[in-house]
């Protein structure tokens, strides 16, 4: 009995280690939602949706930041993930253990953890300077250079949960095996592959390293691929480190925009998840 | 191997023969000159312990090996005389002729109509009213039309086990292929599943020929015809079920049987 006491004492002592620890990790979140929701609410008004980013000391919004960081979202990831999502399918569908795919999936890991700086400085040395200026398409270039290796990474994660037995089901109604990943592969994993393209958007819709060396900042209204554009996380940046209080609330705003935005993301990418499960 | 009584070859029309075939898993021998006829209209039961290469056999006959790279067959299996051996077959059109229905059930992840009219539409270009009558005519062959009519359009996966894999049936009928191969399409069944698909079996004989692989000597007994039995890659002895189970010529099948191993 004593045996089973002991055993008990330890299971409490390391139950009440893990809630703390979840406890832990989760109070930081609740304290930067909290600061941001503190800080950020009192600015959305809906000049913040209407007027363009202000000089100091005037009033404005975040109107053109908002417009670009969704135009250079949108093509970025309408670019990338088409590539990334072939490239997932090949190594998921074809490559399998072939040496080419290894090393593709290799490089892949690797731009996956590569510092999201390191990319913008790569797409300034191969785009921005030869153009000779900063514009959209070189900050759409680099998110899209970020949006590839998720969906790499979760398009063949995905298609890799595709049981072997529908794969060979289908395989023997005589299907081709275009047919089998388009028809079936796809339509298995569409849960979990609609999740890898919403955890992109999160990933890029924070980038601020990247932008700073392409895109950089635009204080007007632009919508020229050609031109600087500006966008939340390089308007948060600058505003944020600025003396000027309508600035920094702006940032502020900005910052509440963003987080609710991928937040908002992550909850829809979760539901899908788990919707996956349970089919 | 030894024969049991009562199988002449050429009292009855064959639909595959296997010769001489031998089968690799990479460089390990996994059927060892296996020769075999499957008759047509008829049940053939491929039975043994696990691990004996009854599956490896079934998936040779729709090449479903070829899937996989380091797996390959030696010797020739003839289709109505053709072997499907050889490099050149197409290996889409010998599926959609040689069928197979597996041990787990696996419904496409679409509609239960779906599950059924998309094999339909691969073959066939057919008018939304004709492919509604073939998809009903397949699935009442598998006796399931009663049970999903009022719910065509929900997900295939939404059913129970045992009607899952009368969809799969359905599914692989509707193509109308000429051999069926069931992969032990019962082991993941209960006893109610698993007699109806028995009885579908039964009525599928009508218009096709069958091969079955399973662990159940009763299931084996009460499904076919022939019995094959195998024993790690040899086929040991072959005949009309009755026989084999009453008075098997060999004492590996009888201990088999008996339930003396395996």
């Amino acid at each position: 009995m004593s045996l089973y006491d002991a055993r008990r004492r330890k299971n409490a002592f390391y139950v009440t280690l893990c809630y703390a620890a979840s406890a832990f990790g989760l109070a930081w979140l609740i304290w930067i939602l909290g600061a941001l929701i503190m800080k950020g609410a009192p600015g959305l008004v809906p000049a913040t949706f209407t007027e363009m980013t202000p000089a100091p000391g005037n009033t404005g919004g975040l109107l053109n930041a908002i417009v670009g960081s969704l135009i250079m979202t949108i093509v970025a990831v309408l670019v990338g993930t088409p590539i990334g999502m072939l490239a997932g399918t090949y190594l998921a569908e074809y490559g399998n253990r072939s040496k080419l795919a290894f090393v593709i999936r290799f490089i892949n890991d690797i731009l996956l953890s590569a510092p999201s700086i390191v990319i913008g400085l790569f797409v300034y040395q191969i785009v921005v300077a030869p153009m000779g200026h900063f514009s959209a398409i070189a900050g759409m270039v680099a998110l899209a250079i970020i949006v590839i290796p998720v969906v790499v990474r979760t398009t063949e994660d995905m298609l890799r949960l595709v049981p072997s037995q529908l794969r060979e089901a289908s395989a023997a109604l005589g299907l081709p095996k275009s047919m089998v990943i388009q028809k079936i592969a796809y339509k298995a994993a569409r849960a979990g592959l609609t999740t890898g393209v919403l955890l992109a958007i999160a990933r890029v819709s924070g980038e601020t390293a990247p932008l700073l060396f392409t895109a950089l900042n635009n204080q007007f209204y632009a919508t020229d691929l050609n031109a600087p554009m500006s966008s939340l996380p390089v308007v948060i940046f600058q505003f944020a480190l600025s003396p000027y209080a309508d600035w920094q609330q702006l940032a502020w705003t900005g910052a509440l925009i963003i987080t609710m935005t991928v937040l908002a993301l992550s909850i829809i990418a979760r539901v899908l998840g788990s919707q996956r499960k349970k089919s | 191997m030894t024969s049991s009584n009562g199988t002449e070859p050429g009292s009855l029309p064959t639909k595959i023969t296997v010769k001489d075939l031998r089968f690799f898993y990479g460089d390990s021998l996994a059927l060892k000159t296996i020769n075999l006829s499957i008759y047509a209209n008829k049940v053939t039961a491929l039975i043994g312990p696990s691990g004996c290469g009854k599956s490896t056999l079934l998936r040779v006959m729709n090449r479903m090996y070829d899937l996989y790279p380091r797996q390959r067959a030696e010797g020739e299996v003839l289709l109505d005389g053709e072997n499907i051996l050889t490099p050149g077959q197409d290996l889409n059109l010998l599926r959609a002729r040689v069928g197979m229905v597996f041990q787990k059930p696996t419904p496409f992840p679409m509609s239960i109509y779906d599950n059924i009219a998309f094999g339909i539409k691969l073959y066939h270009k057919v008018s939304k009213s004709e492919l509604d009558g073939r998809v009903e005519t397949a699935l009442r062959g598998a006796a399931l039309w009663g049970e999903v009519k009022e719910k065509l359009q929900d997900s295939g996966l939404s059913l129970s086990g045992g009607q899952q894999q009368r969809l799969c049936i359905a599914r692989t009928v509707a193509i109308q292929p000429e051999v069926i191969l069931f992969d032990e399409p019962c082991s993941a069944l209960d006893p109610i599943s698993t007699a109806k698909v028995e009885e579908l079996i039964d009525e599928l004989t009508e218009k096709y020929t069958i091969a079955i692989v399973t662990h159940s000597m009763q299931q084996a007994a009460r499904v076919s015809s022939y019995t094959a039995f195998m024993y790690l890659g040899e086929l040991i002895e072959f005949g009309k079920t009755q026989t084999m189970f009453t008075a098997p010529e060999n004492r590996q099948t009888q201990d088999y049987i008996t339930g003396r191993f395996g």
